[in-house]
């Protein structure tokens, strides 16, 4: 398969991650005390180092067919989670992910915690809050890389898309200094959704032993037929719920909202 | 005790999500397909994209069924 797929695929998965790593390190930044959020983002940062350095290298000695069913399974359970979220969103059965009230609420919770020192660290608060969110945002950008870079045996184009996401993010964090409330998030995580659960289905699939009618082109239409089954959830549970209470039909976000 | 449980509960959440159903009907799914290739003989390709579909639909009518 041709890397480009690959690298834009990680590349927008990696880029929600950030955003919402960047949200929570912008509020502990900004309210509490730089020096200690990023001690908080250096130890998260080495936790997934060591934590990449001892999974990378032993998936990788899995044999293709075993680790497709294993990754595969699990892109599509992770995929399908990120798909449902989103279409729950988009039907306003869920609220949207709002990058600006999550920053309020953190920076509202980060204003209230005391000061308090602790091995070496002069906020203690800062630094837990940076080093969680990183490391919990991280773990998921680990996961996506391996998985799609071992099982197209191309880690370094998956790396490429995760660190040109990481960086994009990180240099629009710096230039606006505010939490990036304008990305349409739920958008970003419907597409994501779709090629997760459409390469979790594939690798799956071939790990299981089928072999696909066209081979790799199959991904071709399954990236589509998801898209579309997807996009028509959306409209199903709105006509649904319009069909039950038409005066709530006004109350749920607009599907065009995540079909862009 | 308590951070073993935290530790399994995030990483239940990590992997699972709200809705275990849809990660039971995947792994199903993929048995099914597998013993179907295998002993059956099937190219049974397309199981497992029905039963997606399948998965995401219930999974949704059973968040927002009442719910509107």
């Amino acid at each position: 398969m041709n890397a480009l797929p690959l690298i834009l695929t990680v590349f927008v998965a990696c880029a929600v991650e950030a955003i919402e790593a960047l949200t929570i390190v912008l509020a502990a930044g900004l309210t509490r005390q730089w020096k200690s959020t990023f001690q908080g983002m250096a130890v998260a940062l080495v936790v997934l180092a060591i934590i990449t350095a001892a999974i990378g290298p032993a998936i990788s000695y899995l044999p293709l067919t075993a680790l497709r069913l294993v990754i595969g399974a699990l892109l599509a359970i992770f995929g399908l989670q990120w798909l449902r979220k989103a279409v729950l969103r988009a039907t306003g059965f869920k609220a949207l992910h709002d990058e600006a009230s999550a920053y309020l609420r953190e920076v509202a919770a980060a204003e209230a915690a005391p000061v308090q020192a602790k091995r070496g660290v002069s906020d203690w608060y800062a630094f837990t809050l940076a080093f969680k969110g990183v490391l919990l945002e991280g773990l998921e950008v680990v996961f996506i890389v391996i998985t799609f870079g071992d099982n197209q045996r191309d880690l370094g184009a998956a790396v490429i898309g995760a660190a040109i996401a990481i960086v994009v993010i990180t240099l629009a964090g710096i230039a606006v200094r505010a939490p990036l409330a304008k990305v349409p998030e739920n958008w970003m995580k419907f597409a994501v959704g779709i090629m997760l659960t459409s390469f979790g289905t594939f690798w799956g699939a071939e790990g299981a032993g089928v072999a696909w009618p066209g081979n790799d082109a199959a991904l071709l239409v399954l990236v589509p037929v998801v898209a579309i089954v997807s996009a028509a959830c959306i409209f199903w549970i709105r006509s649904r719920t319009t069909a039950a209470a038409p005066a709530a039909a006004a109350e749920p976000q607009s599907s065009t909202e995540v079909l862009g | 005790m308590n951070r073993i449980k935290a530790f399994g509960a995030f990483w239940y959440d990590f992997v699972i999500g709200d809705d275990w159903h849809v990660a039971a009907i995947v792994v199903a799914a993929l048995a099914l397909t597998a013993i179907l290739t295998h002993a059956a003989g099937v190219n049974a390709w397309w199981l497992l994209p029905l039963c997606v579909f399948a998965a995401l639909g219930w999974s949704l009518h059973r968040a927002t069924a009442g719910k509107g």
